[in-house]
Parts: structure tokens; C-alpha cells; sequence
């Protein structure tokens, strides 16, 4: 399987981190083509989640090489990288607890703004022209996910199915090339899983390449174009999901033989 | 958090000030008055580092004495304009600030907080040790009144209506900052300095310009404070004004401008009032910061809000849920 780098927007190229004696992500190599929803699965603690800190610059990969549109990112800090256009959520929803649900969102707009400190202070006309830019694209964002009618609550008054839209809402509102989901699905129900299902699928018809991280195999097998599967920090695995659900070392070490068909 | 109504709070605070100053005619209380207006300067500053970029200072009053000295040997010693040696000092604390705050500001927390300590201290010691420059102990006099169009605030009243009209500015553009796009960036690496970085906000240098930021509000104070007395002391600026401050920003309520004005004026007003008490003040001041902190934790005026608000609900037969 040979990356054709003309037609991956992030590429993976034998990517290694050990913590102490643990090797946390083996030579692991694999792309991800622009407008596809990619799913990385795997058993708790096979690295996917240090996949995802390698990826957006809060790790720094021991070996390997890490390239997003054509430039090498492995080790740079993580607000270049956000800057650069990869967007993510987290794992544990991060929220800015203190803020209202707008104000997280305006804050997604960081990267595509530029007023600075003594703007802020002063108000130039440009700064609140600005300002009235970034909040109708947060307000836009929160549409999107369907949290308008909340925007002046507190973040933190979210219940948890909404603060994940709020997250996705808020890396939206950065209008990224590449959107990171670290289990989005996580701690939702049923009603919530669908409609974060409608929003990747209504992301990806808009043409949104989106890598995510998922435990809810119901889920990844409706929206993922192709499937990684990790396993101990190593790829066993690496297409789209009829050929998974099939492969035989993915049946052993992760999906268990109810996924046979 | 925009205040509602927002513009009629400035309207109101601009009435306060003009009615005071015509109808007021003791000296005494518009001394009390310009020192609030000092401390409020000080404790803004302190409120958008601490109160809403989360970040420590326990050195505060280095920046405050950094600018009373660079106004007060530039004016007294040297003869510079003191409009001139006010921006020198914003120079000086700047850059000392920012100095500092690149190792500093590294650390987190309690690390932070000794090592703005530490900072805190030396200056202390170089403004008490260096009398050839500072005078020493014994202080530095001779430093010249502002003026202005050939005005002199000589007088209470006069340097009254200066503060006040410096502090109405500093405070609204504080306001406006906070609510911005760079004061969201503050607030938001305070919450979650990864999911802040995530969305590209290089926190490590909004840090250090909110510290220099925050360093110009001490220094302009301490310009300020250096022409109303005309005099200056190490006394003033050691390592207990520091705590002071600290104080009168959790007092106050963090993150919050107005309370920053409410925090500043209690504790400045308090001591006249327990003279009596004088010997204890730090104790008192102590005391203050452990009842605030365990009863009303985001400080007076969102404090006593809250306890309002929870009598209201319980009246009604609600309960209070959090």
C-alpha cells in the first residue's frame, strides 16, 4: 500500500513513540485522502489517542515522519499546526467552562483573525468590523450543529451529549482542511450518536476530510470511507470497512466474531 | 461576561467622578480617593493576569516601584519631563516584564508564583541597596508635580480629577479587552490551555504580553503615585503590597473589572477606618482573604449577588442545584 502523495492530504510514514519501555505507536504508516472520513479503532490503550497528540502537535514522534498538504508537521508546536488547518476535539471535552457557548466558538475563529491585544483595548473600527465577522461564523458554526438557540449559556451548563456538539461546533468555526474526532461518540445515547452521525455524514458530503477516533463500531462502519485498526501501537490493519469486518487478526484482537456477516 | 447595559455604567462612573469633584471640598478625602485610584490601576492590571489569564504574580508591586523610580530619579535627578519619564517607566517595566516572564512564565502555578516572588524581592533590595540612583531607604523627594497646558495637579482635587479620568480610560479599555479577540484567547487558555493551543492560540506568548500588559498598568500607577506624593520610599513596594494586591483582586471578584474597583477601594478605605487596628493590618488583610476565599470564592460583588439570588430561590421554595 504506497502513499501516492499527490493524493493524501495527511500521511503517516513510520510514525514510533515509546513512553519509557512502552511503545505506544509502533511504524505506523498510513494516509488519509482529502474528502474522506477515515476511522481509527482499536482496543483501549492501542494508541490511538497518542496517534491523535502525534498528529496535532501536543507529542512529538520519535521516528517517523508526519505530512499534512505536503509539508512535514511531526514535533511542531500545536497552535502551528491548528493554524496550519487541522482541527480536533478531545477525547475528555475541553471546554472554556467560564465562557458562554458563543464566546467558545468566537474562540475557534483564533486562527482566521488577526486583532491583538491593543486592538482589543482600543476598538479600532477594523477590530469590531472584525469582531461582527467572527461572531456571525461562530453563530453560523453553532447553527450547524444546532446549539443557536444556546449561545449566551454557559459552556459549562451544557449537558455532555451538547458540549460534544459545542467541541465540534468550536474546531468547525476554525474552518479546517482536516478535522480530528477523538470518540465523539463517547458517553452519548442513542438519539445523540445518530445525529452526530447526520453531522460527519453532512460534513463529508460537504466535502470535509475528518479522521476520527471511535469506539462505537456501529457508528464508524456508517460513516468511515477506511478503517485503521491498531492493536498494541502497531497497524494491523489498513481499508475500507467490508474488508475489515472480514480480517481475520482484526476479528481476534478487537471486533470479536459478531461482526462476521 | 459583558455587563449588561454597558454603556450606562460608564455614563454613571463618568456622573460619579464630575459630581464629586464639584461638590466635595476635603482634602482628606480626595487623597483616600487618588490612592484608590492608584490601587485600582494596579489591581485591573493584576485581575487580567491573574483573575483572567490565570497566571500568578506575587511581584506585582516590583512594576508598580520600577515606575515610581524611573519617574521619580528621571523628574528629581535628572530634570526629564515627567510626561516623558511616565512613558520611560512604561519602558522599563515592559521590558523588565518581559524579561522575566520568558523563563517565568514557563513555570505553572506555585513555580510561578515563587519565582515572581523571588523577582519581587530583588527589586525590593536593589531599590533599597542602590542610593546613589534611589536614595535608599530614606527614600527619594523632590519629584515634581504632573502638569499640563501649564496646569499643575499640585492639589488633591486636581490629581483627583487626573486619576480618575486615566482610571476611566484604562478601565474601559480593559473592558474591551476581555471581551475581544485576544481577551477570549486569555480567558480561553486559562480554561484549557490544550484545547486553546488546539485551536491555534500560542499561549505561551499571549502569556507573556498579557504580563507586559499587566506590568504597564503597575508602572503607570506607580508614575502616578510618584507625582502625587512627590516622594517615594522602598517601603511602599515590597513584598506585603504585593499580597495586598493580591487581595484586593480576590476580594474584588477575579475576572471582573468593576469588582477590581470595589476590591481596591475596601481595602484602601479599610485601614483608615481600623487605625486602631494598625499594627495588624496584615493580619486583618489575611483574615479577609481566607473568608473570602471559603465563603464568596468569586469575590464580593458576584458573591453577594449569588447569596441574593439563592435567598430569592430559596423564598420561592426552590433548591438551589448546581
Amino acid at each position: 500500500m504506497g502513499l501516492k502523495q499527490e493524493n493524501i492530504l495527511l500521511a503517516l510514514d513510520n510514525v514510533s513513540l515509546a513512553f519509557g519501555g512502552l511503545q505506544a505507536v509502533e511504524q505506523v504508516s498510513f494516509g488519509v485522502a482529502p474528502g474522506a472520513v477515515k476511522a481509527v479503532i482499536g482496543p483501549n490503550g492501542a494508541g490511538k489517542t497518542t496517534l491523535f497528540n502525534l498528529m496535532t502537535g501536543f507529542l512529538t514522534p520519535q521516528a517517523g515522519r508526519i505530512v499534512f498538504a505536503g509539508e512535514e508537521i511531526q514535533g511542531r508546536p500545536a497552535h502551528r499546526i491548528a493554524r496550519r488547518g487541522i482541527a480536533r476535539t478531545f477525547q475528555l471535552v475541553q471546554l472554556f467552562d467560564h465562557m458562554t457557548v458563543l464566546e467558545n466558538v468566537m474562540v475557534g475563529r483564533h486562527r482566521l483573525s488577526h486583532s491583538g491585544l491593543l486592538a482589543g483595548a482600543l476598538q479600532f473600527p477594523w477590530t469590531r468590523r472584525e469582531e461582527k465577522e467572527i461572531r456571525a461564523k461562530a453563530m453560523e458554526a453553532l447553527e450547524f450543529v444546532g446549539l443557536a438557540d444556546r449561545a449566551r449559556q454557559s459552556a459549562a451548563a451544557l449537558p455532555l451529549g451538547l458540549k460534544r456538539m459545542l467541541e465540534i461546533a468550536r474546531a468547525l468555526a476554525s474552518a479546517p482542511t482536516l478535522l480530528l474526532l477523538d470518540e465523539p461518540a463517547s458517553g452519548l445515547d442513542a438519539v445523540e450518536t445518530e445525529r452526530l452521525q447526520d453531522l460527519i455524514l453532512e460534513l463529508r458530503r460537504q466535502g470535509l476530510t475528518t479522521l476520527l477516533v471511535e469506539h462505537d463500531m456501529g457508528l464508524t462502519m456508517e460513516v468511515a470511507d477506511e478503517i485503521a485498526v491498531l492493536n498494541y501501537g502497531k497497524l494491523i490493519a489498513d481499508g475500507p470497512p467490508r474488508a475489515i469486518q472480514k480480517n481475520p487478526e482484526v476479528i481476534a484482537a478487537y471486533l470479536g466474531t459478531d461482526w462476521q456477516t | 461576561m459583558t455587563p449588561p447595559r454597558f454603556l450606562n455604567r460608564w455614563l454613571l462612573f463618568a456622573v460619579a467622578v464630575g459630581v464629586i469633584a464639584a461638590f466635595m471640598d476635603q482634602d482628606y478625602y480626595y487623597t483616600l480617593l487618588n490612592f484608590i485610584g492608584i490601587h485600582t490601576l494596579l489591581v485591573v492590571g493584576l485581575n487580567l493576569l491573574l483573575g483572567y489569564a490565570g497566571q500568578i504574580s506575587l511581584g506585582h508591586a516590583a512594576f508598580f516601584g520600577l515606575g515610581a523610580y524611573t519617574s521619580g530619579i528621571l523628574t528629581a535627578t535628572c530634570g526629564v519631563d515627567p510626561w516623558l519619564a511616565l512613558v520611560a517607566g512604561l519602558a522599563v517595566s515592559g521590558l523588565a516584564a518581559f524579561l522575566i516572564g520568558i523563563p517565568a512564565l514557563k513555570l505553572r502555578g506555585y513555580y510561578l508564583g515563587m519565582a515572581t516572588l523571588g523577582f519581587g524581592i530583588i527589586i525590593y533590595i536593589i531599590l533599597n541597596e542602590a542610593d546613589g540612583l534611589t536614595g535608599g531607604p530614606s527614600g527619594l523627594s523632590g519629584i515634581p508635580s504632573l502638569s499640563l497646558a501649564g496646569l499643575a495637579f499640585n492639589t488633591p482635587r486636581r490629581l483627583y480629577l487626573l486619576i480618575w479620568i486615566i482610571l476611566g480610560i484604562i478601565l474601559a479599555m480593559s473592558a474591551n479587552l476581555v471581551n475581544s479577540r485576544t481577551g477570549r484567547a486569555i480567558r480561553a487558555l486559562h480554561d484549557g490551555e490544550a484545547a486553546a493551543e488546539s485551536l491555534g492560540v500560542d499561549t505561551f506568548r499571549l502569556k507573556l504580553k498579557i504580563f507586559v500588559w499587566s506590568a504597564l498598568y503597575a508602572s503607570l500607577a506607580g508614575s502616578l503615585y510618584a507625582h502625587t506624593l512627590n516622594f517615594v520610599a522602598p517601603s511602599s513596594f515590597g513584598f506585603m503590597f504585593s499580597i495586598k494586591l493580591v487581595t484586593m483582586v480576590v476580594l474584588g471578584g477575579m475576572a471582573s473589572i468593576w469588582g477590581s474597583l470595589l476590591g481596591a477601594g475596601t481595602l484602601t478605605v479599610l485601614p483608615e477606618l481600623l487605625t486602631v487596628f494598625h499594627d495588624f493590618e496584615m493580619v486583618i488583610f489575611g483574615a479577609i482573604l481566607m473568608v473570602v476565599m471559603i465563603f464568596l470564592p468569586r469575590g464580593l460583588v458576584r458573591g453577594i449577588l449569588d447569596l441574593c439570588e439563592s435567598r430569592r430561590y430559596k423564598r420561592q421554595g426552590g433548591r438551589i442545584s448546581f
